[in-house]
């Protein structure tokens, strides 16, 4: 009867498989979490339309006065000032707009960043899943079990990553639908790399807020901290504006952050001409974050797990 | 001779802010026999149970299941027990059959043995013909038959059984007790279960361990402990204000007289015996008795000798409240 063999796949296989389960059952659930992204995407990706910011219309009501010049005898009439000026600045709008973000509209730039925001979000929320096990007294249940430590803590990992892979794929065609504009290089291979990327960034954040779950009680608490996470860490990044013209300080802290690269990496698949050694560079950070941050996970939950 | 299969020595468990929630607590359950921890909520029934299948480790003293030390081998004590907890663990979005399935993944049980077997466990609890049914739609009784049946997946030697009746109904728990006493009788199985039921205690426990604040204050079996009280206990009224207790103190066999508001509480041996004797006595002396019982003692004058009180409730940790206030709640739905 111990010819039992408790292996870490068959019980990570298992586990996820619960968790799948039950997030298949509940589909709502899945689609109330990307509705905010949506509304993000669709209003402020629509509202904060840049180009026509800085295009000549943004002109046209500007009082400019004749120039006259008495030694020569010639006036300049404010017309044609404006006209000159206007025609000066016809196409300035999209100059700023490729030169500052890369794409000369802000819906494809900020459209992608919502797929880093969807995973933010859903990673973030991981450590939920382990606090409500403790107080159901499945936690208790399975570490009664042979299953291996580390399986536990992989499992809602692995949960986390494969339903934000599932949501970014939601998004990602929401965004063509409402008018990304994808660069003509991009090709299936580059969506391979999209969800590469995604799978390395979701592995180390769900690991993160899982080992600050592991001996949590309250759900209270894991609310508190997403609550005080979020926020900066999608400010502090790439998401929303490139960090080029972010004031040295918050640069310094957009540099460090992973949500960062991965915004950056599935940017340059996706509407940016790719640039090689940045995306090397980009999936070098990420991977090492979800090395560090898996093995922290593992590590804190061979040690937490059993009080 | 029957050896042990459960043996500890000194298990203490001091949690983080200094509460000393089990106290050196020494016991040994038999091959084949229920063993029952009595106790209030509180007392330390499921932290000792806690250490004993792994989940916690102890701050001192030491604990074996089967010969396995509960930290040193954990791993190995895990593999030769099954666990039934207080809490309805099962996930309520999965069918009773995929959640007998998701136990034998954890223990690694070959597929096709897994699911004879899950198939042979769902009959043994009568929950066949609702295993494809979301354990949502179960009620408390289903619920707790289908821990049972979990718990027993990997057929382990022995048993623990946390609260096994907690919220159910009568007719519920008497179909939970008759499980439990088939896997005795049927399969040899050990068993260790916390209550602080009596008469679950009383209806199924081979040997009882009464404990509270941690501390274990009485063990053996129920008949023991009734006995060691000393007999029975006649409870008698007389018209009459003065105090008889001397008198009655002087019948053969008294061993103890208590005046209380209008009762005397007399322990006595053989009370069917003792009882006619001391109305006799009364009469003589010009007493009249108004009103007499006798009674056997049960486990809550055992209870009560040992403890210095009935069964109540003591303060709890915020998250032990809200399990059992979970568990409360799902055992009576439907």
């Amino acid at each position: 009867m111990s010819e039992y063999h408790p292996s870490m796949l068959r019980g990570l296989l298992a586990l996820t498989n619960r968790e799948l389960k039950k997030w298949v059952k509940e589909p709502i659930i899945l689609l109330m979490a990307i509705i905010q992204p949506i509304i993000w995407m669709g209003l402020l990706g629509k509202a904060m339309n840049l180009n026509a910011i800085f295009s000549a219309n943004s002109l046209s009501n500007l009082n400019i006065p004749d120039i006259k010049i008495p030694e020569y005898d010639i006036v300049v009439p404010s017309s044609l000032i404006k006209q000159k000026l206007l025609e000066a600045f016809e196409g300035i709008g999209a100059n700023i707009m490729q030169n500052v973000f890369g794409v000369t509209d802000y819906f494809s730039y900020m459209s992608v960043g919502m797929i880093s925001m969807i995973i933010m979000f859903t990673t973030m929320f991981s450590g939920m899943s382990m606090v409500w096990d403790r107080r159901l007294g499945f936690l208790d249940k399975v570490l009664s079990t042979p299953v291996p430590r580390s399986a536990i803590i992989f499992s809602k990992v692995l949960n986390a990553t494969l339903r934000s892979m599932f949501q970014a794929t939601i998004i990602l065609a929401l965004a063509l639908v409402l008018g990304l504009k994808i660069s003509p290089m991009f090709s299936p291979l580059n969506l391979l790399g999209i969800y590469a990327a995604i799978f390395l960034l979701s592995t180390g954040l769900s690991s993160l807020f899982l080992a600050l779950a592991l001996r949590s009680t309250r759900h209270e608490m894991q609310m508190a901290i997403v609550n005080l996470v979020n926020m900066p860490l999608m400010f502090a990044s790439n998401i929303f504006f490139p960090t080029s013209m972010m004031p040295e300080w918050l640069q310094a802290i957009a540099n460090v952050n992973p949500v960062s690269y991965l915004t950056d990496a599935i940017r340059q698949l996706t509407i940016l001409p790719l640039n090689i050694s940045t995306l090397v560079m980009d999936f070098a950070y990420l991977g090492a974050f979800a090395a560090a941050l898996s093995a922290i996970g593992i590590t804190l939950s061979w040690r937490y797990l059993t009080k | 001779m029957t050896k042990n299969v459960i043996e500890v020595e000194g298990l203490t468990k001091v949690f983080n802010k200094g509460f000393v929630a089990v106290d050196h607590v020494s016991f040994s359950v038999k091959e084949g026999e229920i063993f029952g921890f009595l106790g209030p909520n509180g007392a330390g029934k499921t932290t000792t149970m806690n250490m004993l299948i792994t989940v916690l480790k102890p701050t001192e003293g030491r604990a074996s299941v089967l010969g396995y030390d509960v930290v040193r081998q954990a791993s190995m004590v895990r593999k030769v027990i099954g666990v039934v907890p207080q809490e309805y663990t099962a996930d309520e979005d999965l069918t009773g059959y995929e959640n007998i399935m998701l136990c034998a993944d954890l223990y690694g049980i070959p597929k096709d043995v897994a699911k004879k077997r899950a198939l042979e466990l769902l009959e043994l609890v009568e929950l066949t013909p609702f295993k494809d049914k979301r354990v949502e739609t179960y009620s408390g009784g289903m619920r707790r038959r289908l821990e049972l049946a979990c718990g027993l997946i990997n057929t382990p030697k022995v048993l623990f059984l946390d609260e096994p009746t907690l919220g159910l109904d009568v007719q519920t728990r008497a179909a939970i007790w008759e499980y439990i006493k088939r896997l005795k009788e049927e399969y040899g199985m050990t068993l260790f279960m916390t209550t602080h039921y009596l008469e679950e205690a009383d209806a199924l426990c081979d040997r009882i361990a009464i404990i509270d604040h941690g501390k274990i204050v009485a063990i053996g079996s129920p008949s023991e402990l009734k006995e060691s009280l000393g007999g029975d206990i006649i409870t008698i009224s007389i018209k009459e204000d003065d105090d008889v207790s001397e008198l009655i103190r002087s019948v053969d066999n008294v061993k103890e007289v208590k005046k209380e508001k209008g009762f005397y509480r007399i322990k006595a041996e053989s009370g069917e015996v003792t009882a006619p004797i001391i109305i006799e006595v009364l009469r003589k002396k010009g007493y009249t008795v108004t009103r007499l019982s006798l009674t056997e003692p049960t486990l809550n004058e055992v209870y009560l000798e040992y403890t210095g009180k009935s069964m109540r409730d003591t303060e709890e940790s915020r998250e032990a409240f809200v399990s059992h206030r979970i568990t409360l709640r799902r055992a009576r739905s439907k």
